[in-house]
């Protein structure tokens, strides 16, 4: 259970982020509310991934792809003037369903550097059939001619709706995937995260758990997608790119492995470093690689690790 | 739409794809395609095979997940350029290169490889990302942005008939020759030598050889320097075939990845058999299958489906291929 400390703190956030348009528009500053959904799209893909890889030890080093489905998802139902968005939920949520299994299926069954290998692999396979998928623009990406439409009267193109609407699918995933980790299927995860053979002398099919996890992680990370998708009213396979796993991996880093809430702040971490490093300097990742290195081997714990209180992952 | 890294042979099969669709049915053509295209997967198959030799050595001994290899590779190529812009001969380039590389690769295990043996996997993949990040750039900031040219000597340049009147480039025979004896020199070195020996009995059971008394630090480093040689060739023979610029040496590492995930962790042997079958694979793979595939269906769907297909078909070979062997084909952790 969270510490009286870290549970004030994650109210205090949300409770930022729910007043932030209104602060936005005081200081005349409407940027900072596309910057926030942002940050908080990739907050929900990190804690999907953290999910996964801090809980379950699976390190998924092709995370981004289910980012790029979801996007795919939208992009090409809008190509074809399904712009419908319960029906292009339902795709973006069976499609990242369907080929998280089927990767589960395959990378599951190994484990340790060849699951990394294995699911950058095939992540990488996705990035190049998107590639090769010219009818889809290619290497050079689509525009999304029209946003999602879900019924009457939401209108997806006002940058508050939008917002709220990020900020609401945050709130749902956080709290969800915090019961699903502290419920019996979490514990069974957890645990064959500390000791997979114990977990199955003692009964637990644990690769079906296993993988179910898996395709939970794909299907959240998936809805992240969509809203980016939405979002940016882009498509490309650029999404896809081994890179941005690798950023989602640092988010999870600098939040806080095997924290929920961590990557949450990894991500708006991550993405304001970005955004005041490059200020600088066009060549800003000749100094984010050594500071992550540097990261790595000193703050490896994270924002959220480094508060006082009890791990998450403690309370065994 | 992006083509394989070689792109250059990418071009010639083009025109050769088009001849021998003007003579459907001519068998020579046909054959001729394929010996033409097998040398060209054998070709990249040494590339794949100098690339994943010191990754899967460092994976096999050190167990340490080292995404930055590929930077290796495009320094070398860049070492490569370099020299060869300044003394105008590839050989020249070639020896000044292999120290120049061993170096490199020594002094990154000394500062950062070394700080992650006893780190997770998750660490080192993080920290060998930042390793990434910082090279992709480091070549940006001294090189320039460009690309770097490296023209081919004359006495490369040229082409031989491998058939009568098949005519083929020089220079990628020179390239299987240079691969084949860097292989046999390896398998050499692993099994007759010395510290071949230790290489071995290091992947083996790390704590006992250095129980017994080696220097097993000294030999990580070397290694890893060994590894950085070898990819640096690799980035040295490429440096001609395709352009020298930053972040090059990232797709050669997923197919490096693929070798090593079929090959075994470890075997060098494992690592040779998936280079040779992989690059044939996917050269063969990308300029046949669209062409099957207008025997089965009708030109419309071959011309979408074929590139999207033949863009898998190495990533589907390594999933068939681990459903039945979950640790490669020479799961041998002894070379």
């Amino acid at each position: 259970m969270l510490s009286k400390l870290k549970l004030s703190i994650l109210i205090g956030s949300f409770l930022v982020l729910a007043a932030l348009p209104f602060i936005a528009e005081a200081v005349d500053e409407p940027f900072y509310i596309d910057l926030m959904a942002r940050v908080m799209i990739f907050s929900i893909a990190a804690m999907s991934l953290d999910f996964i890889l801090g809980y379950g030890a699976m390190i998924s080093f092709g995370h981004a792809l289910y980012i790029g489905l979801g996007t795919y998802a939208v992009g090409i139902l809008a190509f074809y003037e399904v712009t419908n968005g319960w029906l292009q939920l339902l795709v973006c949520i069976v499609g990242t369903a369907f080929i998280s299994f089927i990767l589960g299926l395959i990378s599951l069954r190994t484990s340790g550097i060849y699951f990394i290998m294995i699911t950058f692999a095939l992540a990488q396979m996705f990035y190049f059939l998107g590639i090769s998928l010219e009818e889809f623009g290619g290497d050079d990406g689509l525009p999304i001619d029209e946003r999602s439409v879900f019924f009457e009267g939401l209108d997806m193109y006002d940058p508050w709706t939008m917002y709220y609407l990020i900020l609401g699918t945050l709130t749902v995933t956080t709290f969800a995937l915090w019961r699903i980790i502290n419920s019996r299927f979490g514990m069974v995860v957890r645990g064959s995260h500390s000791n997979d053979d114990r977990m199955q002398a003692i009964g637990f099919p644990t690769f079906k758990y296993r993988l179910a996890a898996f395709v939970i992680a794909g299907v959240v990370c998936g809805l992240a997608g969509f809203l980016l998708g939405n979002l940016t009213e882009f498509l490309t396979p650029e999404y896809m790119h081994w890179f941005r796993s690798g950023e989602l991996m640092i988010m999870v880093m600098v939040g806080g492995m095997g924290t929920l809430f961590g990557p949450l702040y990894g991500a708006f971490a991550y993405i304001m470093m970005e955004d005041f490093l490059s200020q600088f300097t066009e060549y800003w990742q000749f100094y984010f690689g050594p500071l992550l290195i540097l990261l790595v081997l000193f703050a490896k714990q994270g924002l959220w690790g480094m508060l006082p209180g009890k791990e998450d992952m403690s309370d065994e | 739409m992006r083509r394989s890294p070689f792109s250059i042979c990418s071009a010639r099969n083009d025109n050769q794809l088009d001849k021998a669709r003007a003579g459907h049915g001519d068998l020579r053509m046909t054959l001729l395609l394929f010996v033409e295209q097998f040398l060209n997967g054998m070709q990249f198959g040494v590339f794949l095979f100098l690339i994943s030799a010191g990754l899967t050595l460092v994976l096999g001994i050190m167990n340490v997940v080292n995404l930055a290899h590929g930077s290796l590779y495009m320094l070398g190529a860049y070492f490569a350029s370099t020299f060869f812009g300044l003394t105008g001969s590839l050989i020249v380039a070639l020896v000044l290169m292999i120290p120049v590389m061993l170096v490199v690769g020594m002094v990154i295990e000394l500062v950062v490889l070394r700080t992650m043996y006893e780190r997770d996997h998750m660490d080192q993949v993080l920290a060998t990302f930042g390793l990434i990040l910082f090279f992709n750039e480091l070549v940006r900031l001294i090189w320039g942005v460009d690309a770097q040219p490296l023209t081919l000597p004359v006495w490369l340049s040229g082409n031989v008939e491998i058939l009568p009147d098949a005519p083929y480039p020089v220079y990628r025979l020179v390239v299987i020759g240079v691969g084949m004896a860097v292989a046999a020199g390896l398998f050499w070195m692993i099994t007759k030598t010395r510290m071949g020996m230790l290489i071995r009995a290091g992947a083996s059971n790390r704590p006992m050889v250095g129980a017994l008394g080696v220097n097993i630090r000294f030999l990580y480093t070397m290694v890893f320097g060994l590894g950085a040689v070898f990819a640096g060739l690799a980035g040295l023979m490429a440096a001609p075939l395709q352009s020298v610029e930053s972040g090059m040496g990232e797709e050669m590492l997923i197919f490096a990845f693929v070798v090593i995930v079929i090959g075994g962790i470890g075997s060098i042997r494992g690592a040779l058999v998936a280079s040779i079958v992989i690059g044939i694979f996917e050269t063969v793979g990308r300029s046949i299958l669209p062409f099957l595939m207008l025997e089965i269906v009708d030109s419309e769907t071959a011309q979408t489906a074929g590139p999207a297909l033949a863009s898998m078909l190495v990533y589907i070979l390594m999933a068939v291929i681990l459903f039945f062997k979950p640790q490669g084909l020479f799961p041998a952790r002894t070379g």
